[in-house]
């Protein structure tokens, strides 16, 4: 069943009249060159940037409503973890901004931690963390919130290969745990194999080829086969 | 480890002793008023504390700095964060804000007196002059400093206008505003003094011009070791404030 219905979208600079539909607890890599419109795309399902054409969320028009009232959650390229807030007080942020009581947001939190394995990193702020305990934590903060889409914008972009392969492993059971709609953007192909239900090809701001992985490099559309050659 | 911080200590204070005794020597030998020893400050200070009046004179000088200082950041705090939200407010303030700031404070001081008066509200109008341009002008950059990208974040997380506010920018603009507040706390007594001095009869200024007038060079060294001593102090209080609100994570 369709979860998230894109209509037509287009925005000032990236993307060109992109049609898409995904179904409930699909994961969907976004795979393109960077500027190809895929963190566009991210943004206008989360209602962060302006855009013509229609978003549906289960079968409702999400035009003209705000971020706050779309229910994603964003993990941004560079996480962007409040600096001057713990672990704890970064995952509990989205809680207590809802004005959830204090015994349930550390119910909720200390769950999250518990799911990620990093209880042990709730006191400590983000300046002492690694890249990949970022990563975590940034994932916790929008999972905690108990999110219906998960946007993910590179998030392992910035880690080392063998940490970005652990976590990409965690991060397949745990959707396949919880069940998310989620896209996931990336320009790197072992990610983009490993994760996807289905990669969606996006270049310059256009949709050109959308299956699953063996469609996408097996039997790549014209403008892909340039794309994957550009790539390798 | 205890015995190295306490030769640390020792290292510190040093120079201030050896100061000291210099002063006392030199004001022992000079054997003029002009010049007393630091012994006769001393005596003088205790002078001054037990009939009173070095306490009557801090207090009125004291109290006109935090009424002015507190009112001064307070409507710093307000403009620098409504034009650090608002761009029209920011345009519109911008250029106003570009022509009073590097006025000096004390340059405002015969308009005040012409239009104020001399009275209470003269050395406060001053002070409050001198704490809010910093101030507003701090917080203006460091709520300007805060990335859009942490706003985004904030809103995915379902939160609102106001709670970003509160709990994203005026935060992570922290550093930025103690940056004006520990600027000015120093500056707020020197503008005291100088308003006190010129057009008010009472505050530690007012002493000394007073003891200038009288020829009590040890009554003008006992206040200028008090100012000294309130200039750090506030000083110090904004830097251990800035320590124990954003000292464990930047």
């Amino acid at each position: 069943m369709t979860f998230i219905s894109l209509r037509n979208v287009t925005t000032l600079y990236s993307l060109e009249n992109v049609s898409l539909d995904i179904a409930e607890g699909e994961l969907i890599v976004l795979l393109g060159f960077t500027g190809a419109g895929k963190s566009t795309l991210l943004n206008v399902v989360a209602g962060l940037t302006e855009y013509q054409g229609e978003v549906y969320f289960n079968q409702q028009n999400m035009n003209g409503i705000p971020t706050e009232r779309r229910d994603v959650g964003y993990l941004l390229q560079d996480i962007y973890l409040f600096p001057h807030l713990n672990t704890f007080d970064n995952i509990a942020f989205g809680l207590r901004a809802n004005s959830c009581p204090a015994d349930e947001i550390t119910e909720k939190v200390e769950a999250i931690l518990a799911l990620l394995h990093i209880g042990h990193l709730k006191k400590r702020y983000p300046k002492d963390l690694s890249g990949g305990e970022k990563q975590r934590v940034g994932l916790a903060r929008s999972l905690v919130m108990e999110p219906k889409i998960l946007l993910l914008d590179e998030p392992l972009a910035s880690l080392d290969p063998a940490t970005a392969r652990n976590i990409r492993k965690e991060f397949k059971a745990l959707h396949n745990r919880l069940n998310l709609t989620t896209l996931y953007v990336t320009h790197d192909f072992t990610e983009a194999r490993e994760l996807a239900d289905r990669i969606v090809v996006i270049i310059n701001g256009e949709l050109k080829q959308s299956g699953s992985a063996q469609d996408i490099f097996c039997q790549p559309a014209p403008e892909i086969q340039e794309f994957i050659a550009a790539a390798n | 480890m205890k015995r190295k911080i306490f030769r640390k200590d020792l290292l510190f204070l040093l120079p201030i002793f050896i100061f000291l005794l210099l002063w006392e020597i030199s004001g022992c030998i000079a054997q003029t008023p002009l010049f007393p020893p630091f012994s006769k400050v001393v005596t003088e200070f205790w002078f001054l504390l037990g009939n009173g009046i070095l306490l009557k004179n801090l207090g009125a000088s004291l109290a006109r700095v935090l009424v002015g200082y507190t009112l001064g950041c307070l409507a710093g705090l307000v403009v620098g964060v409504l034009m650090g939200l608002n761009k029209v407010v920011e345009r519109s303030l911008s250029p106003l804000i570009g022509i009073l700031f590097p006025i000096p404070t004390l340059g405002w001081l015969p308009l005040l007196m012409l239009w104020i008066g001399i009275n209470e509200a003269l050395p406060v109008t001053l002070i409050f002059i001198c704490a809010f341009f910093p101030v507003a002008y701090n917080t203006l950059t460091g709520i300007k400093g805060v990335s859009e990208e942490y706003i985004k974040a904030a809103r995915t997380l379902k939160a609102s206008s106001w709670f970003i506010l509160r709990h994203v920018m005026l935060p992570m603009a922290l550093p930025n505003i103690f940056t004006g507040l520990r600027l000015e706390a120093g500056m707020v007594w020197r503008t005291v003094i100088a308003a006190e001095m010129f057009a008010i009869s009472t505050g530690i200024g007012s002493l000394l011009i007073n003891a200038e007038s009288l020829i009590r060079v040890d009554v003008i060294m006992v206040c200028l070791v008090l100012l000294s001593l309130m200039c750090t102090g506030f000083e110090r209080i904004f830097l251990w404030l800035e320590y124990k609100t954003t000292g464990a994570w930047r």
